[in-house]
């Protein structure tokens, strides 16, 4: 079987990475509520095991884009979280210097490409981030995210087909979490199975077990071994499931309680849990010791995006243009 | 000095800059086989080959958001609109991706690309292949948008964009490439954001940019035989405009026109005026005029065109009415 793949390093890595993901996402939410966090907030929860078995797949040299939902491929690539929340909190410590909030997260040190807030916009330019190492020869790879939602926009289409004539090196990835915001996959289209719009193009594509580390693991190791090797790229659908509502202000009216449910019940920190369990690769006692060293790291980072100052009005004149003395007009 | 076409000075600028520089490519329609819609790419595949001059699909959006992909990891493409009408398909990669990533990411992603090709009007060409959206480009922060009017100005200008660090749009033209013009063998550059006084005048100010400053000579060698000296200001960027030299002739000639092919509502010459009221209200001796397409899509007649568009006679009239002539 799969699992027999994956050592203990990796399984210990995988349930401390998706812990972070959604004990500071939790904390998003409580602090939206609170007010501290402002504008859209759209979170992961639910999702985790599709960043966590990327990230044990790909190295740090390879690029990932993903759309709006970006906390976790932040914390993923391995931006801190410090200056994700003081990102969030609109501090100019944060990761984007308080110009993105939650929809624009980057980091080029952690070549995390953001965080794009127009349905789609970021597919062609994975396209593009992969065009730039195919040109320069390099073994790295992109991984694009989208969602369900995404697939819909002309702007897949097109990538789709340059891609494949270009053999780019990129790994897109729909998330499909079966909702575009509160409309349905099966509301917006005849072709349910998403992962088929790369048949049309001859793109290796295929459906993935979104909620199981190893699954996704493995579909992203072929891909991007495929990827490494010139031969192109691969279309991933991640069946995933969000189980919050698609922003902050969405109370999900749209589906029902035991769907929720259902997918609750196949949650894949508690999956993976429940292997560390069972290999006795770690005790109740260590993973708590893990979860308690997590909401350390999460409380800390509330504190500094709290002790963080905003930008200053003249920063909204910084980082426009990369010419210095930019005339900009003054009403 | 020697004299080549405009498309040539723009190869010379492109080849140029990518003989210096290996992470420059070009990629549009018909850019490589087919040697360019309009051969300003004609001879590059040969020499850089199709690594560096790629042809694409009849995809803007797509084409666009892989260049400025690309650039956002460490190339500096050259992306070719066979014309900016069809970049509207393209647009929200233009506004919403490569006018943002530098501001949105704090300073971590630039954008060093150029978006060029020909806009506005090129004869009967109906609606749709017709249109000026310079205005709609430099309303945008984050972009810097040229316009060069002469063989000259493009190959110096073109060098400075593709240098240039962040997104520039650089719009040419179909009825100038065949345009020619005097351009020196030895490399020069132009800054972008600076007007050129292609006149100087004593009477009347007339600022315009791209193609249609043509008229505006016209209008000028016209009125000359009747001794009224006309200063010209070529903007050459609208995206920043030049203030400066504006204001600075306005308050020596105390008179403004400004002759723009685009459609008038908040277009360049609204912006022009609003500035110059402002700054030197108390220099001018008359209202600014302006001269501009008519306020309609444009349609394939020749009499369509013929009034569609500014010409030296509606100029001529738009200098006499700020001097109060006849």
């Amino acid at each position: 079987m799969a699992k027999e793949k994956f050592n203990k390093e990796t399984y210990l890595n995988w349930y401390e990475q998706m812990l972070m993901m959604r004990r500071f996402e939790e904390k998003c939410a409580q602090l939206y509520g609170q007010q501290k966090i402002k504008g859209f907030c759209h979170l992961y929860i639910g999702q985790e095991a599709v960043v966590a078995g990327l990230m044990s797949a790909i190295t740090k040299d390879d690029k990932v884009i993903t759309a709006y939902r970006d906390h976790g491929h932040a914390l993923g690539c391995g931006v801190t979280p410090n200056e994700i929340m003081a990102e969030l909190y609109g501090k100019a410590t944060g990761c984007s210097k308080g110009k993105g909030g939650s929809m624009h997260l980057f980091s080029k040190e952690h070549n995390f490409f953001g965080g794009h807030g127009i349905v789609g916009g970021q597919i062609p330019l994975g396209a593009g981030i992969a065009m730039a190492e195919q040109y320069n020869g390099t073994k790295n790879v992109c991984v694009c995210f989208m969602g369900d939602g995404a697939v819909r926009q002309g702007a897949l289409n097109e990538t789709f087909n340059m891609a494949m004539l270009w053999k780019l090196p990129v790994i897109f990835v729909c998330e499909n979490n079966g909702y575009a915001m509160g409309t349905s996959v099966q509301r917006t289209t005849n072709l349910e199975d998403i992962y088929k719009l790369g048949l049309a193009y001859d793109m290796p594509c295929g459906p993935v077990d979104g909620m199981q580390c190893e699954t996704v693991h493995d579909a992203f190791a072929e891909a991007v071994a495929r990827a490494r090797n010139g031969e192109g790229p691969t279309f991933l659908e991640m069946r995933t499931y969000r189980y919050r509502g698609h922003s902050m202000s969405d109370p999900a009216k749209y589906r029902s309680k035991e769907e929720v449910e259902e997918y609750k019940a196949k949650d894949p920190i508690e999956r993976v849990k429940a292997v560390i369990l069972k290999k006795k690769w770690a005790t109740e006692q260590e993973l708590d010791a893990m979860e308690d060293k997590v909401m350390a790291e999460v409380n800390a980072s509330v504190e500094f995006a709290e002790n963080s100052p905003f930008p200053t009005a003249e920063d909204l004149y910084a980082d426009v243009y990369q010419q210095e003395d930019y005339p900009f007009i003054i009403e | 000095m020697r004299v080549i076409q405009f498309r040539e000075a723009l190869r010379e600028a492109m080849s140029e800059e990518m003989r210096r520089d290996q992470n420059i490519f070009l990629m549009g329609e018909e850019v490589a086989e087919y040697n360019g819609a309009y051969k300003v790419s004609q001879g590059m595949l040969d020499e850089f080959g199709a690594k560096r001059v790629i042809d694409t699909p009849i995809s803007e959006l797509g084409f666009a958001g892989i260049g400025i992909g690309a650039a956002m990891n460490g190339i500096r493409p050259i992306i070719e609109f066979m014309t900016f009408n069809f970049s509207l398909v393209a647009i929200d990669q233009v506004i919403n991706s490569a006018a943002k990533m530098y501001q949105m990411s704090g300073g971590q992603f630039g954008v060093p690309i150029v978006f060029r090709g020909p806009t506005a009007s090129a004869g009967q060409l109906g609606a749709q292949h017709s249109q000026a959206f310079e205005n709609w480009y430099a309303n945008t922060p984050g972009l810097k948008v040229v316009v060069p009017s002469n063989p000259y100005d493009a190959k110096g200008l073109l060098k400075s964009a593709i240098r240039d660090n962040d997104p520039v749009i650089f719009m040419e033209s179909e009825q100038m490439y065949g345009d020619k013009g005097e351009v020196p063998e030895e490399e020069y550059l132009l800054e972008l954001g600076k007007a050129h006084v292609a006149r100087a005048g004593s009477d009347v100010t007339v600022v315009s940019f791209g193609k249609i400053i043509k008229t505006v000579y016209a209008a000028a060698d016209e009125l000359a035989k009747d001794g009224i000296s006309v200063e010209i200001i070529d903007l050459r960027s609208v995206r920043p405009i030049d203030y400066p030299t504006i204001i600075e002739s306005v308050k020596k000639t105390n008179r403004l026109v400004v002759v723009e092919e685009a459609w008038p509502l908040a277009s360049i010459s609204s912006e022009v005026s609003y500035m110059v009221q402002k700054e030197a209200f108390d220099y001018l001796d008359a209202p600014i005029k302006r001269v501009t397409t008519r306020d309609t899509p444009l349609g394939y007649a020749p009499t369509f065109v013929e009034e569609f568009l500014p010409n030296p006679t509606r100029v001529m009239q738009a200098i006499n009415s700020v001097l109060y002539r006849n």
